[in-house]
């Protein structure tokens, strides 16, 4: 049986009380945390191109969300993606080789931090449009239905597509077919600059999942245990055949919306109270505080993380440069065009 | 219908898509069909009549009104290994899906380094003349060749229409397959059963004549081939084009014919600038087929202007019977 789907029949009381869980979430949030750092530090050197959406403060929720999927469930990401692409096990050094804009990034330099994927592990990709992904997860989620799998798929998006055509679309087509789909707003109070509370008279994110009639839960998403539990149970709920959920994870991103971003529109204060809530600080205390993990091993997780991501970035940096024949990367060849691959 | 397919029967436009639908979905799992009221219904132009109670409602879902989430729904379907058939009741209403047409179907498998690929088919009812004014009647081809990562398919008669839809919906890419309304009741022809894909990228040539090469798209081939009809009557002898696919384009076939004429007459029923006809027109220009041209190339299109309401200026909004005649003989005048 599957890790995942032993998890959710017994409810692991808390990750934190488990070492083989603690060493898995310390893992992929330090890795997380390290990467994004050292993307921050690259760009900053002049050694990275274009833009990037770091997710630093909001670990918890990519983590958390991922561990309640098996490897063979689908997700759909955002173009704050980084820590859902590491969440669902992809590789560091072809992460880091695409945003170096190199070959042998998973998308061969042509789609970089905003359209990283790892459809082999079921991440069908980041989005550059706000609320893209979702209709995409959906409609992933009937594939898995029509095909008899009992696999599921979850979308993340962020606060700021709640306010899309496309979320309202497709969650309400999700919730009248019965599909089996997890949606995660990860609600880290802003949409660029635009406050989660000047957009919506509702009080939680969550409350709109009353109005297409699924479940809607909001959970502190600085805590990984709470958000793995509402995933857990919205997953099962999926995995039965039972529908969509929709989980609002609060969270907070420590970082601009991307490079152009001088913080205008909130205080250093409230910056600085949110620090102060760190997801990955408040696991390690947790972990501490039930003697599951020593010290030592603590510091082995940071340090880790920390040296599979220079590693990353050392090889990510020996890439060839991408192909240039662009024209031949447009189509998939096909067996029913004469013109395939050739004038178009 | 016999194994070798060589068995015809006469169909209309509309019986001839659901045949291809039909044909695909029987001999392979993969495929389904989703849109507004293609069920119970059998889709505003009647096209899925009758399959629903053939292939069930799991395959032939009827969805709420929501276009985003239709064509959304279709390529999240197709990143995971099914091959959906998406209609748009009015291809108008391509405009509420743009994002998922073109920033996703479109892009996917060159953003994401070939890793996956969008096989999905958008079946869109253009086209005016019916009565339904501005925002049920346009032509918006363009808008789909302008975007790389998709293909556009415009048939012109039954046999084309099952042919490449049955070639579309095999194609690994995502293909706008535009299907003229007025076609879909009054084009009748022989199609054949069972059937072989016709290969996307080939070009038709239905008419062959010496004085003047006529390319049409859509419902302008079948005036075209009524006004060659009617040229022939003055002993001008007219070859008629029809490239069938927008995109990828037969190019050559084109090429080759207004050389061997030199004269040459594009017509489509879109508004004229920016139209598609205007990238053939480029084409010949940037070859050496210029060189062949003993009239300067001639374009009949639709207005620009939206498609009125009043029946009398509807048709005067896109090129008739009459007009191709017309310019077909102001093009021999011509040089």
């Amino acid at each position: 049986m599957s890790r995942g789907r032993r998890r959710e029949r017994e409810r692991v009381t808390t990750l934190a009380s488990s070492a083989d869980d603690a060493r898995r979430v310390l893992a992929t949030m330090w890795t997380i945390r390290r990467f994004e750092e050292a993307v921050d530090e690259l760009f900053a050197r002049g050694l990275l191109y274009g833009t990037m959406h770091l997710s630093i403060g909001q670990e918890a929720s990519a983590t958390g969300a991922c561990l309640a999927l098996r490897d063979d469930d689908v997700i759909t990401s955002t173009h704050r993606g980084h820590g859902h692409c590491i969440a669902k096990g992809a590789d560091l050094g072809r992460m880091m080789a695409e945003l170096l804009a190199r070959d042998t990034g998973y998308c061969r330099g042509r789609g970089g931090s905003m359209h990283i994927a790892d459809v082999s592990k079921g991440n069908l990709g980041a989005n550059g449009i706000v609320a893209g992904g979702i209709p995409i997860a959906v409609g992933a989620a009937l594939a898995l239905k029509l095909t008899r799998t009992d696999k599921v798929a979850l979308s993340f998006f962020g606060d700021g597509a709640t306010s899309e055509g496309a979320f309202h679309e497709s969650v309400n087509l999700a919730a009248i077919w019965d599909l089996p789909v997890v949606f995660v707003c990860e609600n880290n109070h802003y949409g660029m600059s635009m406050s989660v509370t000047e957009v919506s008279r509702l009080e939680r994110v969550a409350d709109r999942a009353a109005g297409y009639g699924i479940p809607g839960v909001t959970v502190d998403g600085n805590d990984v245990d709470a958000v793995h539990k509402a995933a857990l149970e919205a997953v099962a709920t999926a995995r039965s055949g039972a529908g969509p959920t929709l989980i609002e994870a609060v969270t907070y991103r420590w970082k601009g919306h991307s490079k152009s971003d001088q913080n205008l529109y909130r205080t250093r204060e409230e910056i600085e109270s949110w620090r102060a809530r760190d997801p990955i600080e408040r696991f390690e205390q947790a972990v501490r505080e039930a003697g599951t993990l020593d010290d030592n091993e603590l510091k082995r997780l940071r340090d880790q993380a920390r040296d599979d991501v220079r590693e990353a970035v050392r090889t990510g940096q020996t890439g060839p440069p991408p192909s240039p024949d662009l024209l031949a990367a447009v189509y998939a060849p096909s067996e029913v065009d004469a013109l395939s691959g050739g004038e178009r | 219908m016999t194994a070798t397919g060589t068995e015809v029967e006469t169909m209309t436009f509309a019986e001839a898509i659901r045949a291809a639908l039909s044909q695909e979905m029987e001999a392979d799992e993969r495929v389904f069909v989703l849109g507004e009221d293609i069920g119970v219904y059998g889709g505003a132009f009647g096209v899925t009549t009758g399959m629903l109670e053939r292939f069930g409602a799991e395959r032939i879902r009827d969805t709420p009104i929501a276009e985003e989430a239709i064509v959304g729904a279709a390529v999240g379907a197709a990143l995971c290994g099914m091959r959906p058939v998406a209609e748009m009741q009015f291809s108008d209403f391509t405009a509420h899906a743009m994002d998922q047409l073109v920033n996703q179907a479109a892009k996917v498998h060159f953003m994401l380094g070939g890793a996956a690929s969008v096989p999905l088919v958008l079946r869109l009812p253009f086209g005016s003349g019916t009565g339904a004014a501005a925002q049920h009647s346009q032509s918006q081809e363009a808008w789909y060749t302008h975007t790389p990562g998709l293909k556009v398919v415009m048939p012109s008669n039954p046999a084309d229409a099952k042919g490449l839809l049955l070639a579309a919906i095999r194609d690994p890419n995502p293909v706008v397959f535009m299907e003229h309304k007025l076609l879909y009741r009054s084009a009748s022809g022989p199609v054949p059963a069972g059937g072989e894909p016709i290969p996307l990228g080939v070009a038709a040539v239905p008419r062959e004549g010496g004085d003047l090469t006529i390319v049409a798209t859509g419902i302008m081939v079948s005036r075209a081939l009524a006004a060659a009809e009617e040229l022939a009557g003055s002993r001008i002898e007219a070859t008629v084009v029809d490239p069938r696919t927008l995109k990828p384009l037969d190019e050559a076939t084109i090429l080759e014919r207004v050389r061997a004429t030199g004269r040459v007459l594009l017509v489509q029923e879109a508004p004229r600038t920016a139209g598609f006809t205007a990238e053939i027109s480029a084409r010949i220009a940037e070859s050496d087929t210029l060189y062949h041209l003993l009239a300067p190339v001639r374009r009949l299109s639709g207005l620009d202007a939206p498609i009125p309401y009043n029946p009398d200026l509807e048709k005067a909004s896109v090129p008739q019977v009459p007009d191709i005649v017309q310019a077909a003989r102001a093009l021999l005048e011509d040089g």
